[in-house]
């Protein structure tokens, strides 16, 4: 393996501060230095990103009185794909008195990642978490209620207490327009300049600082320069690497993955999550999955025939011929056992030949049991809106015939690795919400990401920031500057030289190919075998992409396939680090099950002696092996523990 | 109060009120239209009565005069906010559809732009005809049981005033909860009531002005 | 399934634009409309003539990116749903569809099926938020909110700005979005203290970007893929109407 990649120095999270665990944030806060508030006014941030975390980071900044300069592709701040979270946020707010407290979600937290997360931060972001719902309740955000008039929450993602905060189906959606209204009020007051349909597609780096970006207007084409003082990047995740995934159409790597060509350190790339319940596939033409809430499993039942091929209708196979078998494997648990377990367990059935509908690739979530216990009405009230929306995708109705599902790529822990302050290994370059490589370790809770995605935009960041820049301003960087010119250069040079193809494949029939190998080789289970022979095709098909993509059209106007050119053509070099990320992590680790490391009985099995690390890769040109830094997690409050839901 | 004028929502607000104002009128008209019923004495009898009313104090046909006032100014403000809406929305959307269905299909509200037109046509005749007497057979001011009976005497003529007052209902009926709307009376609990009681309303003006034209044609009223 | 698509096609904004026909031969019933697109595209392509643009992200009916006009009617026939969410089965074999951008002069056409909504963004920036700054909130059960206000208010937050409301209006207005958020914040507690400038501020930015007034057609409601209700109108009139009686 040494051939792939090289190893380099360790590294360590050199800001975060030891001692208490409970008082660290604050010590850290108070080490911070603090800019003059008349210098702030002189001091130009750039946020690429207006999700939650990008949104939210844009308009605090610019309260405290930053310029900042916000970018997003969609044609508003308020489209960004946070608006599709359904389930809710977590808090310790231990409303109920059901037991809940700090301590409770900094362990959950720690433990659901697999213990492969560092122990300040999440500490840190589950104090922050209580102060998230405050600071969204006075935004007017509208939580569920109770009769009462106070808050509502639920158990979410099988936590053993209620801290999940939720509106509806709806929560991302809530929390994005709080964060998007908080930031047209700041865009209104001026210290926000907004510039939607605008894509980063590299980075400006001066004197070994991040000093800006170079951007295309989608709608004219134009390739420009921004220059600032420091540069926030809130991109989004990278789950569109593998084509179906339940990510918005324009989530994409390029603002990260230029980052890391120019030098920030990529962190345990390999790490996705896969969420069990998303609506199958129906046909080639497929061009996302649509995830289903987890809550589903509460109460229905998860089965597929015993025996292989058997393609009778599902009501027509009696009670003795199903197999049931996550309560047949997890007694305990059932159908509620975590996501990375239940989605893999899908995964074998259907490589048995077991799977339901189309392509063999789905399990029926059967709730005729929930149906005849409940009552109709009881089960409609409960998931009235899902089963509508069930329906309206594949135009069978869920309460006659069983639900079919199938596991999809949902989110991505690993991203740019940063510090304690979020600072990336590029002085002056930012990481927040999903696109760095965050706090949830190898697997991420349910309801947490939105958690992450506020926590670093309202309240870390803004914090943490002001370290960096009271610093500042620094030189004003010459609009003519080489540094400058040469990335745009280089950003004009892409775009041309994709444009010049002229090939006789289009882009999606690439990222569509490109998907197929990812989910194949680095989803659900990975092998050794498996992932080299996709570090062998993958270098292959860039080469194709490069000698036969045809992209039609012209560079100066608005080319949505153009834009989508740009993104494959970055998936398609970040699918290689992925590939060897899980290639040398011959563990299983949350999301990462690599199939040579389990127990048994097919469990996931870590390797606490040789992994517990965070692998941060450095980037040395395109097909040329990276060198890899170790991050060594130390585990002083919790315990690793084999996890076990049997 | 400039402002609010300026806005579209203000204008509404304007356009309700002097609707409402038309419509008392309306209703009143109606229901006084009802005593031909009972005879040329007790319809011309009521008019010199209202001429009358309050004489003393406004002279005569001063109470009217001053009723006029107030309808012509509703009149007028209905009318100039209805062109400035029409007008605002034209603008809004300088280039139309090349296919275009509507979906909630209420057809009184789509018609309320020329509805509006078509009475206020109809309102110079109809004054022109039986108040002024210039276009009326008889052409007796003050003699209104004869002139409106010439007048329906001529078919084609009583065939108008059906069309018109039916415009009338149509524009009433959306017209009156659509007032309720722009004064922001109209809640989601309060709508469905609200609407049966603008269709009721339209029903009951429809019917009372429809009956003299009919009752004229068929020979009830000579 | 054969359909014959008439497309709107517009090179840029100043350009005038034609319908042009595109037979499809092979659209699948579980195609969602954007992927019949998609797939029409890819032929595009491939025959070396320009896609048709088009937005979209989400494709699950809740970031407002997508918007059609399909055959007539803003998001298509089927009711309460957006472009992504409609599915090709509530077509029929052979039919003729024709698709056309939102039309109103505040969302100008920008390629194709790609018209520019940022005005939608103006009328919040105008005042659709409630002025509360970071860090320094109170704890979230100090002001208890009555479940039914909750549950309004949430109901009109739901909007998705998709803009299908201004598209279907016969008179060009947005006066279901900004009142929705009207509706949303000034159904709160939070949102009281700026409630009726907030009103006042969110409509005459609507004015001055040039959308038609309201005169309560519903059509927008009836397309609406939220579903938001017409009495939010209403109470944004109230609102409007009682801050300039106190002022
Ligand atoms: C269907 C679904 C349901 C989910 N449900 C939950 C849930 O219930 N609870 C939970 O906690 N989490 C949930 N998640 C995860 C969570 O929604 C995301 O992790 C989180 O919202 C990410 O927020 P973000 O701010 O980091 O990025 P995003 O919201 O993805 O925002 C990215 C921003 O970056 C911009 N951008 C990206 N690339 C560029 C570029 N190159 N140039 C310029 N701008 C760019 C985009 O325009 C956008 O504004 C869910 C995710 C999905 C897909
Ligand atoms: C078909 C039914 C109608 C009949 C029989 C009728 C009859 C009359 C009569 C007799 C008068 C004269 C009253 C007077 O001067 O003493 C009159 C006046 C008038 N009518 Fe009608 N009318 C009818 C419908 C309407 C309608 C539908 C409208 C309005 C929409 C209307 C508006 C008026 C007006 C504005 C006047 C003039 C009042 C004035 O300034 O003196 N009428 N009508
Ligand atoms: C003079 C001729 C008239 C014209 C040109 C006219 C025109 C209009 C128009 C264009 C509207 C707005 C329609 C809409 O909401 O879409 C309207 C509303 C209305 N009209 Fe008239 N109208 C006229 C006469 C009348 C009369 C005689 C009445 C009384 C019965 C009346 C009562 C109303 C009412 C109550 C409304 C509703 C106001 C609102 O929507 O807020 N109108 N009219
Ligand atoms: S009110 Fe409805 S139609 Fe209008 S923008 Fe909002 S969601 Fe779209
Ligand atoms: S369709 Fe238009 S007229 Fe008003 S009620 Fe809706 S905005
Ligand atoms: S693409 Fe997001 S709503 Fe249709």
């Amino acid at each position: 393996m040494s051939q792939l990649y090289a190893e380099g120095t360790p590294i360590a999270d050199e800001r975060a501060p030891d001692g208490p665990i409970e008082t660290r944030w604050d010590r850290r806060r108070f080490a911070a230095r603090l800019v003059n508030p008349a210098n702030k006014r002189r001091l130009t941030v750039i946020v690429v990103g207006t999700g939650l975390a990008g949104g939210s980071a844009a308009a605090t900044l610019g309260e405290l009185g930053y310029r900042v300069e916000s970018f997003c592709y969609q044609d508003s701040p308020r489209r960004a794909h946070s608006i599709a979270a359904q389930g809710g946020i977590n808090a310790a707010k231990n409303y109920r008195n059901d037991g809940d407290s700090v301590h409770r979600l900094f362990y959950d937290t720690v433990k659901g990642g697999d213990f492969r997360s560092r122990e300040s931060n999440v500490h840190r972001l589950a104090q922050i978490s209580t102060e998230i719902i405050d600071q969204c309740v006075a935004q007017g955000v509208p939580f569920a209620r109770e009769y009462g008039g106070l808050l509502d929450t639920r158990s979410f993602g099988g936590a053993q207490v209620s801290r999940t905060f939720y509106a509806r189906g709806q929560t991302g959606q809530q929390l994005l327009l709080g964060a998007y209204q908080a930031l047209a009020r700041q865009i209104s007051a001026g210290t926000v300049r907004m510039h939607p349909r605008t894509e980063m597609l590299d980075l400006i780096v001066v004197d070994g600082r991040a000093r800006g970006v170079v951007v295309r207007d989608l709608v004219t084409g134009e390739v420009t320069s921004h220059l600032a003082d420091a540069v926030v990047l809130a991109t989004g995740g990278y789950g569109n690497a593998f084509y179906l995934s339940t990510n918005a159409k324009g989530c994409n790597t390029s603002a990260i993955w230029r980052a890391h060509r120019r030098g920030a350190l990529f962190a345990n790339p390999c790490y996705t999550q896969i969420h069990p319940t998303c609506i199958p596939v129906s046909g080639e033409h497929q061009s996302k999955l649509t995830l289903m809430s987890e809550s589903l499993r509460n109460d229905g039942r998860v089965w597929v025939p015993v025996l292989a091929g058997d393609d009778r209708p599902a009501g027509e196979i009696p009670d003795a011929e199903r197999d049931y078998y996550l309560e047949r494997m997890y007694p305990s648990f059932g159908n509620l056992v975590p996501r990375d377990i239940a989605s893999r367990a899908a995964k074998h059935v259907c490589d048995e030949g077991r799977g339901v509908g189309p392509g063999g690739l789905g399990v029926y979530l059967d709730f005729a049991d929930a149906i005849a216990r409940l009552g109709r009405p009881a089960v409609e009230a409960k998931y009235g809106n899902l089963f509508e929306m069930y329906q309206r995708i594949t135009g069978e109705d869920p309460y006659a015939v069983p639900m079919r599902i199938y596991p999809a790529v949902h989110y991505t822990m690993g991203g740019l690795w940063v510090d304690y302050d979020l600072r990336s290994t590029i002085p002056g370059l930012f990481v927040i919400g999903e696109a760095n490589f965050s706090d949830h370790g190898a697997n991420r809770l349910g309801a947490s990401a939105l958690m992450q995605g506020l926590a670093d935009g309202y309240f870390l960041l803004p914090n943490t920031i002001g370290d960096y820049l009271v610093d500042g301003p620094f030189d004003a960087v010459d609009p003519a500057h080489q540094a400058v010119a040469d990335v745009e250069s280089e950003v004009r040079g892409r775009i041309k030289a994709l444009l010049m193809v002229d090939g006789d494949r289009t882009v999606d029939s690439f990222h569509r190919e490109l998907g197929q190998l990812m989910w194949e080789h680095c989803g659900m289970e990975r092998t050794d075998a498996g992932l080299r022979k996709a570090l062998a095709q993958i270098p292959a098909l860039r080469e194709e992409f490069w000698r036969r993509v045809k992209v039609p059209g012209e560079g100066a106007e608005l080319n949505q396939s153009l834009e989508k050119a740009g993104r494959v053509a970055d998936f398609l070099e970040l699918a290689e680090l992925m590939c060897l990320d899980a290639l040398h992590r011959t563990e299983s680790c949350g999301g990462h099950f690599r199939a040579e490391s389990q127990t048994p009985d097919g469990e996931a099995r870590r390797d606490d002696e040789n992994f517990s690390y965070v692998a941060a890769w450095e980037h040395t040109g395109v097909g040329t092996p990276p060198v890899l830094h170790q991050e060594h997690l130390r585990f002083e409050h919790v315990t690793p523990s084999q996890r076990s839901y049997k | 109060m400039v402002r609010l004028w300026r806005s579209t929502v203000g204008k509404k607000a304007v356009m309700a009120v002097s609707g409402a104002g038309l419509l008392l009128y309306v209703i009143a008209h109606m229901l006084a239209n009802l005593k031909i019923f009972f005879g040329a004495r007790s319809l011309d009898g009521y008019g010199h009565w209202l001429r009358e009313l309050a004489a003393p104090v406004f002279g005569y046909e001063g109470v009217v005069w001053i009723a006029r006032a107030g309808l012509l100014a509703c009149v007028l403000l209905h009318m100039t906010t209805a062109i400035q809406l029409a007008r605002r929305a034209r603008a809004a959307r300088p280039i139309g559809y090349r296919h275009r269905r509507p979906v909630q299909g209420s057809y009184s509200a789509r018609t309320m732009r020329w509805g509006g037109v078509l009475i206020a046509l109809f309102v110079v005749y109809h004054v022109l005809d039986i108040t002024a007497g210039v276009v009326n057979p008889n052409g007796v001011p003050g003699q209104d049981y004869r002139n409106v009976t010439a007048s329906f005497g001529r078919w084609y003529v009583a065939v108008f005033y059906m069309l018109a007052v039916t415009a009338l209902g149509f524009h009433i009926r959306h017209g009156m909860w659509s007032a309720f709307q722009s004064l922001g009376i109209s809640t989601a609990k309060r709508r469905r009531a609200l609407r049966a009681i603008a269709l009721g309303v339209a029903v009951v003006i429809t019917a009372g002005f429809l009956s003299v034209p009919i009752a004229v044609l068929t020979g009830v009223l000579t | 399934m054969r359909l014959t698509l008439r497309i709107w096609r517009q090179r840029g904004t100043s350009d005038a634009g034609e319908l042009v026909t595109y037979p499809m031969d092979d659209v699948s019933p579980d195609m969602s409309f954007l992927e019949m697109l998609d797939v029409l595209n890819e032929e595009l392509i491939l025959r070396g003539e320009e896609p048709v643009a088009f937005d979209h992200d989400c494709r699950e009916g809740i970031c407002g990116m997508c918007g059609l006009m399909i055959n007539g009617v803003a998001h298509g026939p089927e009711r309460a749903t957006t472009a992504c969410q409609l599915h090709m089965r509530h077509f029929a074999d052979g039919d003729t569809v024709t698709i056309e951008p939102w039309r109103a002069r505040p969302f100008p056409v920008v390629r194709d099926l790609v018209v520019d909504r940022s005005a939608f963004d103006r009328i919040i920036e105008s005042g659709g938020y409630i002025s509360a700054p970071t860090g320094s909130a109170p704890d979230a059960h100090a002001v208890p909110v009555p479940k039914p206000d909750a549950d309004t208010a949430f109901e009109a937050a739901a909007c998705i700005g998709c803009g299908a409301c201004v598209a279907a209006c016969p008179n060009g207005s947005a006066m279901l979005f900004t009142a929705a958020k009207a509706t949303h914040l000034g159904l709160l507690p939070q949102g009281q203290p700026e409630r009726y400038s907030r009103a006042e501020a969110m409509v005459r930015t609507h004015d001055e970007l040039g959308f038609g007034g309201c005169t309560n057609t519903g059509e927008c409601t009836a397309v609406c893929p939220k579903g938001i209700p017409l009495d939010t109108i209403g109470r944004l009139n109230s609102d409007l109407l009682r801050g300039a009686l106190r002022s």
